[in-house]
């Protein structure tokens, strides 16, 4: 590990694992799902309502005003941090989720036309699959999965075949699976869909605590992701998108601050992104977010994703030699996230055994029932990790993941 | 080594273990009287239950087919096992009991011939793994009362 990053210092920033778990010290392998949250995050959040606290864009007084301000210096900062061009093109929802079904709902029934084509992959979260069959059977649009190999990678001939036809609208698909680990080729799938005609959405839920990610450099047309993985507070997430393609969308909900001006007759609306923000926003959860981002781009990405490159060698060098594990997804281009299987125990005791030793992995279908299908699984237990990872942690899952098989198999 | 998951003991019993592993009623029966699945969304756990009948109404016979963890296994097997012979309406109630165990982890209304479902009280310290026990009563139940197709288990137990 280089010099440059301490996780020992890094962890001291994270009050929660300084817990104990039934006498245990907390090894917590489920950042995956939602990451734990640095004292910077917790006390911005604090401090804003404790100190200033207001509804923002509306009122005159210093309060608002100061609020409004901490608020949109999250937008400056999430555009910064993902290289937009302008901080117009960043949109705030309540998650991913919030930022999927907006552009479903709005590019999709606003600007794709019925006959149309959107095309995901065999590795999505529910959240990119149902937003999409639900514009597929509201709005007359084909949904087409591309297949992934066995090693868990996108299968790029069949993914261009699928837009050979020149139907496809917009490719939506994850740029790293929370199941598999798999980094997919985000400039080479823009590449190939735009020269099909196709515009093209990332899922970056877990892609951006990995990585460095930059719009302009991949070139994609929207980036959506969620604020409570990249050690920010729930409630908040983030879709980016070219500023003429937000200009073009219709309105996804109506209310409050996203209008220009209201009358019975007709409304006219704000500019982007505010068209898109209807309603109080998650304003501390925002100032939260920043806090976040600044916390991140500080330990920076390239120390970040060395420091994963690490755990992960690591973790699958340690779990392979598990007798009767099972390791799903073997991508040259992965991500800290590994999914398993042990042959004598299922998912879920695995899970209940390694909870007692104060180990938290999750087990389940991670919302992503079909990819377990095509994994010819019900669940698999996943270990995740994060910034405040360590080695030791990992020695701790294998060796007592060793256990749990012994305990299985008596 | 296994000391270490000395405090699971409560949870993992040897007959949970053990029922889990080579359940006596895991199969699905031949000719049946009744069948119902029963599928947990939150965790993909899924169960299907047959049930063939005596000419009294009660039941004969129970097989189900299980993909689930240790703990579902087990209780469908053990609750294979315990209705044998119970009519329809003590069934119902036995579950009522039943879940009241799994749920609470003391049963003040299990009578001697529930001794086989005993072990598996010790899931009530666990909230999330309750549902995983109760599981193949639901798909029974559902089989009992001849509702037809996917039975989906949507307690919050
Ligand atoms: C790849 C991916 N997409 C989408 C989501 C959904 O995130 P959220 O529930 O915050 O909207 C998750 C996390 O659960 C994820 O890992």
């Amino acid at each position: 590990m280089t010099a440059s990053f301490d996780v020992a210092r890094i962890r001291e920033d994270f009050p929660i694992l300084r817990q104990t778990i039934r006498g245990k010290p907390l090894v917590y392998l489920d950042s995956g799902a939602s990451a734990q949250k640095p004292r910077v995050v917790i006390d911005a959040m604090v401090q804003c309502m404790e100190t200033q606290y207001a509804n923002i864009h509306r009122g005159l007084h210093w309060m608002s005003e100061r609020t409004t301000d901490a608020y949109e210096a999250a937008r400056d900062a999430v555009a910064t941090l993902m290289n937009a061009r302008d901080r117009s093109e960043i949109v705030f929802t309540n998650s991913v989720t919030g930022a999927l079904n907006l552009v479903a709902h709005s590019y999709g029934r606003g600007i794709l036309k019925p006959g149309q084509a959107v095309v995901i992959s065999a590795m999505e979260h529910h959240s990119n699959i149902v937003p999409w069959q639900m514009l597929r059977d509201s709005h007359g649009i084909e949904l087409r999965v591309a297949p992934i190999d066995d090693a868990g990678e996108l299968d790029m001939g069949a993914f261009e075949s699928l837009l050979d036809d020149g139907k496809v609208g917009l490719v939506s698909i994850t740029h790293m699976s929370n199941v598999l680990g798999t980094v997919t080729p985000a400039e080479r799938i823009v590449k190939i869909a735009h020269a099909h005609g196709a515009k093209v959405l990332f899922d970056g839920s877990q892609a951006i605590v990995h990585r460095r990610v930059d719009v302009q450099a991949i070139g994609c047309d929207f980036y959506a992701w969620t604020g409570h993985k990249l050690y920010g507070p729930t409630g908040i997430g983030v879709l980016w998108a070219r500023r003429e393609i937000l200009e073009a969308m219709p309105p996804f909900m109506g209310g409050g601050d996203m209008i220009s001006s209201v009358t019975y007759e007709k409304s006219t609306w704000a500019q982007v992104p505010h068209k898109f923000e209807a309603g109080t926003p998650a304003i501390v959860e925002g100032i939260g977010l920043k806090a976040a981002v600044d916390y991140v781009q500080s330990i920076g990405y390239e120390a970040m994703a060395a420091h994963e490159a690490t755990l992960t060698d690591h973790a699958i060098a340690r779990l392979s030699a598990i007798e009767g594990i099972k390791i799903y997804g073997r991508a040259q281009d992965r991500g800290g996230v590994i999914s398993f299987t042990l042959d004598k125990a299922h998912a879920h005791d695995v899970a209940t055994l390694l909870d007692r030793q104060g180990i938290a992995v999750r087990a389940g279908h991670h919302c992503a029932q079909p990819l377990m299908q095509r994994l010819g699984v019900d669940s698999t237990s996943r270990a995740s990790f994060g910034v405040y990872t360590t080695l030791e942690e990992i020695d701790v899952l294998a060796d007592t993941l060793t256990r749990v098989r012994e305990f299985f198999t008596r | 080594m296994t000391e270490t998951f000395d405090d699971l003991r409560d949870l993992y019993q040897e007959v949970i273990l053990d029922h889990g592993r080579r359940p006596r009623h895991g199969r699905r029966l031949e000719t049946y009287d009744a069948t119902a699945k029963g599928d947990n969304p939150m965790c993909g756990d899924r169960v299907q239950v047959w049930l063939r009948y005596a000419p009294d109404g009660t039941i004969a016979e129970t097989g189900f087919e299980a993909r689930g963890c240790a703990i579902s296994v087990a209780s469908a097997d053990l609750m294979a096992e315990t209705v044998q012979g119970r009519s329809k309406s003590d069934t119902a109630a036995l579950f009522a009991t039943f879940r009241e165990m799994a749920r609470t982890g003391v049963c003040p209304a299990c009578d001697p011939t529930m001794e086989r479902l005993a072990p598996l009280s010790g899931v009530h310290e666990y909230p999330s793994r309750v549902k995983c026990a109760t599981l193949p009563w639901h798909a029974l139940v559902a089989a009992l009362a001849g509702t037809p197709g996917d039975i989906k288990e949507t307690s919050s137990e």
